[in-house]
């Protein structure tokens, strides 16, 4: 932590003089500097906006809470230009395995081929992420971080919302044409809009203990159903940085929290799951599995986003991960809504596109918070038999569910061109691009992934060569594979995941998500299709 | 040996689900009713009586080793 900072203080702004009617406008706030609304303010700034940043307190939050982030989330932060100190940072992991009592019952590697940029997951503990966030905003005059800056009122207009601020001056109003609340599960914003947050809280109790000690496990995820040192419940065990090992407990539904809280109380359990007791506790938290989300992500001219528009149980690093995903979705459409390069209803695809992809996270999360804690005597009895299977049967290992873990949700979405070609794989429109090797004209190994940040913040059109290229709309990045000074693909991997023959186009939208993909892309199609997802259909 | 054990769902997760949530409001007999109906719908589609013996075999191996269990508690 000491090379980290985590404490910042509060400054007087210009717009706190303003007196009366006469307030500050301005085009976005972000509410909340979590790694979601941070996240959500650098890929405006990026792209020429001015963002203003609110945070109610004045320093990052304790506590490792989110830790895995998932190879999505690397991408997007690696367009951020932070991508790689997070992973410097952070424990690169891909290997799960799972334990029913003594013995392992199976293991999964979530990354199993070569050639990606970005390993399936990094642990790293959420203030590092955040510290490194913010370093990066400090770096973007066009982002205005105020710290202890609390909106305490909110105003719709048809045309923006006039939010009140308190400080520790005094309180100030300002005007925005767009508010995006990314202020956490505990949402206020969401309270002043009066939106529901309606969902399930699951009776299990968990505690999470995050202990400092040397040890040589390996950098995997291990799960365990009725472990010996912890009967009839399960558990978890991973690594973060700094010899730092997260650990969950299952708990009885009946536990007190206060009781269960006591490090005196928890370190005997831990003890017994290490099988010594040379460690110290970092962070102790309780908590009770929540999904929810609201019914409306979009309310007038406030935008939720993170755990404010839903929330997740934890097994399954569906929280954070899926929070940074409504940033890179919902950034670039609200950028070009503000510069009218789109139409306002652009931002109804934010909704559509984020709410299904909160709906399949609570589902997966639900689902395997109810496979680890069983509803019913019948629900016990079968999962008893999935466990018991699993040890001989490979379709038994495949039912155990200790934590589906995060991956991108494709989109069933109006931006999509429906395929109108045959393909044999490849990502389909609403799908996130996959990576692949491929190396510059100077042969240098370079990723897929790197060239669509090369290529510009806008639409790209990925193509693989077939002689001349193919006419194409103005304004649209290009990513060259094969031909003249395109990029090659010695090993064939790009042709192979994208499903490409010579002629092959893929329309990629500015979050990397596959709006429209053509054997033979005529200029007529793609000046369709772009429209179509740049929300002019 | 003709009993497939390989994963043949495309999401096993869906399937799981479904068959709890088949029991959903149940009471033990009427959930332990439910699933001898099950079982017998499911054999019939099967209609191989190697595989229906060897499913039951396998199925049956639990009973064994949980009675073992039991015996070696008892010991």
């Amino acid at each position: 932590m000491a090379l980290t900072k985590t404490q910042f203080g509060y400054r007087r702004h210009p717009d706190q003089d303003r007196a009366g009617a006469d307030i500050a406008e301005h085009a976005v706030v972000v509410v909340g500097a979590g790694p979601i609304g941070l996240s959500l303010a650098i890929d405006l700034a990026q792209r020429g906006q001015s963002v203003v940043l609110l945070d109610d307190a004045d320093r990052i939050g304790e506590g490792s809470r989110a830790i895995c982030f998932s190879k999505r989330s690397l991408e997007f932060w690696d367009r951020l230009g932070i991508g790689q100190r997070m992973v410097d940072k952070g424990v690169v992991w891909s290997v799960g395995k799972i334990f029913h009592g003594e013995s392992q019952l199976y293991q999964f590697n979530l990354l199993p081929e070569e050639g990606h940029k970005r390993p399936a997951f990094i642990n790293l503990q959420q203030f590092y992420a955040e510290a490194y966030l913010v370093d990066r905003v400090e770096e973007l005059p066009a982002i205005d971080l105020r710290w202890r800056n609390k909106v305490t009122g909110l105003e719709p207009r048809n045309d923006g919302v006039v939010l009140t601020i308190q400080t520790p001056d005094s309180a100030y109003r300002l005007a925005a044409q767009y508010v995006v609340a990314c202020d956490g599960a505990r949402s206020s914003l969401r309270q002043m809009v009066g939106a529901e947050f309606a969902g399930q809280v699951f009776e299990d109790q968990f505690l999470i203990a995050d202990v400092k000690m040397t040890a040589a496990f390996p950098t995997e995820r291990w799960f365990w159903f009725d472990p010996p040192f912890h009967a009839g419940r399960s558990a978890l065990l991973h690594k973060q940085p700094d010899d730092i090992w997260r650990i969950d407990l299952q708990l009885n539904r009946f536990s007190d929290p206060a009781v269960e809280k006591l490090p005196e109380n928890v370190r005997p359990r831990i003890a017994r799951m290490l099988g010594h007791d040379k460690f110290e506790f970092e962070w102790i938290s309780l908590y009770k599995f929540q999904c929810r989300r609201m019914g409306k992500f979009i309310h007038g001219r406030v935008i939720f986003a993170g755990d404010a528009a839903h929330q997740v149980s934890p097994f399954g690093a569906r929280g954070a991960n899926s929070g940074l995903e409504d940033a890179e979705n919902l950034a670039w459409k609200l950028d070009r809504v503000l510069r009218g390069t789109s139409p306002e209803p652009l931002l109804d695809s934010y909704h559509i596109e984020r709410s299904a992809a909160a709906d399949e996270n609570i589902r997966e999360s639900t689902r395997s918070t109810d496979f680890m804690a069983p509803n019913s005597h019948q629900e016990a009895r079968l999962r008893k038999a999935v466990l018991s299977l699993a040890k001989e049967t490979e379709f038994g290992k495949r039912m155990v569910n200790g934590g589906r873990l995060s991956t991108p949700s494709i989109y069933e979405t109006p931006l999509s061109t429906a395929d109108g070609d045959s393909w044999d794989g490849g990502p389909r429109p609403g799908a996130s691009m996959p990576d692949a090797p491929v190396a510059g004209q100077g042969g240098e190994p370079i990723y897929l992934t790197d060239a669509f940040i090369a290529a510009g913040t806008g639409f790209t059109l990925l193509e693989f060569s077939n002689g001349a290229a193919a006419e194409r709309p103005d304004g649209l990045g290009t990513i060259r594979i094969g031909g003249q000074g395109g990029l090659s693909d010695a090993a064939g991997l790009a042709a192979r995941r994208y499903d490409a023959e010579p002629g092959t186009a893929y329309l990629l939208r500015p979050d990397g998500y596959v709006a429209a993909r053509f054997r033979h892309p005529t200029r007529a199609a793609l000046d369709a299709a772009l429209a179509r997802a740049a929300g002019h259909i | 040996m003709a009993l497939s054990t390989r994963s043949n769902f495309a999401k096993p997760d869906d399937a799981f689900r479904a068959i709890v949530e088949a029991h959903h409001g149940l009471n033990d007999e009427q959930s332990a009713d439910l699933d001898a109906a099950l079982v017998l719908i499911l054999a019939n589609h099967i209609g191989d009586l190697d595989v229906l013996k060897e499913a039951i075999a396998l199925a049956a191996q639990r009973m064994l080793s949980a009675s073992q269990q039991q015996q070696q508690q008892q010991q």
